[in-house]
């Protein structure tokens, strides 16, 4: 088994099955690019709603070709009825919601039952008919690219390359119809021509998909691949390609797999290698990944006990009474004072030595003294914290015990300029109360003083 | 400027900058502006104002063609609009959009040039850098690569001011452009707003705080679904034309408007709820 899938990875299994593969990765791309602009529009429901209801189109073209005496296989006729459905599908649900009749919501479930319902029925009457290759059908709807013809694969590939050219095309107009279409269209953009773009290019996807993927799963590859490229980036320029060659390698390693274990449904293969690229990027991105979002809160969470550190430090060095006598802090008592948890204790010494916010005291081996640069950040703390005590109980009116417990909270974020805005209204409305020896800093430069003994 | 009509006057008359007759909206079967006749200066910053769902908003999308007119016409310095569409800028609700679209402050900027420069082809050079200029206008050029999402409100708000400078209108449709924005980006926003008022140009903004329209504005436009009184300031924003604006909340309106005109007392963005319509 793993010879086949490398086989089917490499294009090695023959002319029609490399066909098929690049077919399929070029819909995948084409799925991926339109996808973006589908989700950020918000029409990957309506989208859904429109592939369920090719079914009926495709089984209706079926039993037509039948009645003509085409040929009831041919891959662009059963298309061109699952587009013609799916369009419909498209209009009554517009129609549906126009003027608050109905939820879109509740008008999309609804246009995607009926539209399903009616296509099963028509499959169930084209089993009865005595034709042959009713069975071909079936792979409409949960996908099958194994005994997929070159000339259907070629076709694939020409609709998928069609549509994300004009993406590339349309990007722009594309990219200010979704941000802000009231805005594109007070400047001239044609917005409703171009969500009728939009809308005709998702279509395109959908049943350029059919056949691989199948309407069930199609949707996947038109969303998995771009919420995936979202997690990645916040660039739509490159979000769009990123997503194109997402879905190209999920629809090639989809169609590869499918065709070494055989009994699996090409749209089932595809849309789970997109989905564990997409759990791959919700772990791993750099900004809203699931690790990244943890780093920055146990990050957060460090360096607040780290504030907490040096604020204890340097008050157990104001308390002490005269310098040169006494014992050096330890980390012992540092820990207790600013209430390390144990992971804590683990793992701050080392990063506040690193940093060269504290040294190891000279005199003593578990003796800890702030460095002049951990100094400054402690009175820098300091100052914010009393800065917010002292607004909260001249312009709040809070209780000094109250007050102290905010600013507690407060020290860690307060930007800069709120501090700074602080500051002037204190100085203008209540002068008194930032003396400067109050506050009582250590003087710049200055060395922690020892605890007395 | 264009085609003068035969009269005896040897100045050509100014032409307002926008012009509205008998303009009605409904929304189903509520009407949201009814027959609106109303002609701004030729120039200046003018304020609408009004309670909710007086049909503000409504009348700034109604001309701009975004929701559309029951009966009416719309004109823009003395032309249909469609013809003058280069010539009209519009700022909508910043909570109108998806603030986490993947696109930078200067790409959102740049959506402003599209219009001059084409949309399809590439922003050249030159125009990006217009761009950045319009940004920096707000104090934000250090945020141009920043995602549009990380920014504050007033900052994004700053954001789309300077996508509609980037569109170098003469008329500017304005909706609610110091909504929910802090002191610094107010103060930086009516700035912008007098700067284009002295370039001759015409801002139409959708305002809430009675406190500051008139300090900011220069005429004013009373709508509660009709127009209610439109003229310059000083004679139009009055305790009586407001209370028949706001349907009669006459003892916090007076004295917004008390404080307010006699620049006494602030009234710290006092926005009385009007009535609920009919």
């Amino acid at each position: 088994m793993n010879g086949a899938l490398l086989e089917a990875l490499l294009f090695a299994g023959g002319y029609n099955a490399a066909v098929v593969a690049l077919g399929c990765a070029a819909f995948g791309l084409a799925a991926g690019a339109v996808g973006c602009f589908v989700l950020l529009r918000g029409r990957a429901l309506i989208a859904d709603a429109a592939a369920h209801a090719t079914l009926p189109g495709v089984a209706g073209a079926f039993i037509l070709a039948a009645a003509m005496g085409w040929d009831a296989r041919s891959l662009p006729l059963l298309l061109a009825g699952g587009a013609v459905t799916a369009g419909l599908a498209v209009l009554v649900v517009s129609a549906l919601t126009r003027g608050g009749r109905l939820r879109d919501d509740a008008a999309m479930a609804l246009v995607l039952s009926i539209g399903f319902g009616l296509g099963v029925v028509l499959v169930s009457v084209v089993q009865s008919l005595a034709v042959g290759g009713q069975a071909g059908l079936k792979s409409f709807i949960l996908g099958q690219a194994a005994g997929m013809r070159a000339s259907d694969a070629q076709l694939i590939g020409a609709l998928a390359a069609l549509s994300a050219l004009l993406v590339a095309v349309l990007f722009k107009p594309l990219a200010a119809l979704c941000f802000d279409r009231d805005f594109a269209a007070a400047v001239g953009l044609p917005v409703r021509t171009l969500d009728l773009g939009l809308l005709a290019l998702m279509l395109a996807v959908t049943v350029t998909g059919l056949r691989a993927v199948g309407l069930v799963l199609v949707v996947a590859l038109m969303v998995i691949p771009a919420a995936t490229a979202r997690l990645a980036t916040e660039r739509l320029e490159v979000m769009v390609p990123l997503a194109g060659a997402l879905g190209a390698f999920a629809a090639w390693f989809g169609v590869a797999l499918s065709a070494a274990l055989p009994n699996l449904p090409t749209g089932a293969t595809i849309a789970l290698v997109a989905c564990g690229v997409f759990a791959l990027a919700l772990a791993f991105a750099p900004r809203r990944g699931a690790l990244a979002f943890a780093w920055r809160q146990a990050r957060l969470s460090l360096a607040v006990a780290r504030d907490h550190a040096l604020r204890a430090a340097l008050e157990q060095a104001e308390a002490a009474a005269a310098p040169g006598r006494g014992a050096p802090l330890t980390w012992a008592e540092i820990g207790r004072g600013a209430g390390w948890t144990a992971w804590q204790r683990a793992v701050l010494p080392r990063w506040m030595r690193a940093s060269g916010l504290v040294a190891q005291d000279p005199r003593r081996g578990d003796g800890v003294t702030l460095t002049p640069a951990g100094l400054a950040a402690a009175r820098e703390l300091t100052r914010r914290h009393r800065l917010w005590e002292h607004y909260m109980q001249a312009a709040g009116g809070l209780a000094p015990a109250a007050a102290h417990r905010l600013a507690d909270q407060v020290e860690h974020t307060l930007p800069p300029e709120v501090a700074r805005e602080a500051e002037a209204w204190l100085s203008r409305h209540d002068p008194g109360r930032l003396r400067p020896d109050d506050v009582g800093l250590p003087r710049p430069g200055e060395a922690i003083p020892e605890r007395r003994g | 400027m264009s085609g003068s009509p035969a009269s005896g006057a040897s100045l050509p008359l100014p032409v307002p900058a926008l012009s509205v007759r008998h303009l009605s909206v409904a929304y189903n079967d509520q009407p949201a502006l009814w027959d609106v006749t109303w002609e701004s200066p030729p120039s200046g910053l003018v304020a609408i104002v009004g309670p909710n769902g007086a049909g503000k908003s409504t009348l700034l999308k109604a001309v701009l063609g975004l929701v559309p007119r029951l009966s009416g016409e719309v004109r823009a310095f003395g032309r249909p609009i469609a013809e003058v569409r280069r010539r009209v800028g519009y700022l909508p609700q910043r909570a109108s959009v998806d603030w986490d679209f993947p696109a930078t402050a200067l790409q959102v900027v740049a959506m402003g040039r599209y219009p001059r420069v084409g949309w399809i082809r590439p922003l050249p050079r030159a125009e990006r850098e217009r761009a950045r200029a319009a940004l920096a206008e707000v104090g934000m050029a250090a945020y141009a690569d920043r995602q549009i999402g990380q920014l504050s409100g007033g900052q994004q708000q700053r954001v789309f001011l300077a996508r509609a400078l980037a569109l170098e209108a003469d008329l500017y449709l304005m909706d609610e452009p110091f909504a929910g924005v802090d002191a610094a980006t107010e103060r930086a926003i009516i700035e912008v707003l007098q700067r284009l008022a002295r370039e001759g140009r015409t801002v139409i903004a959708v305002h809430h705080d009675l406190a500051t329209a008139p300090q900011y504005f220069a005429h004013v436009l009373l709508l509660n679904v009709r127009a209610i009184a439109a003229g310059p300031m000083a004679t139009t924003f009055t305790p009586e034309n407001l209370a028949r604006t706001y349907g009669g909340r006459l003892s916090l309106l007076e004295q917004a408007v008390a404080a307010a005109l006699g620049g006494g007392v602030p009234v710290g963005g006092a926005t009385p709820g009007g009535p609920e319509r009919r």
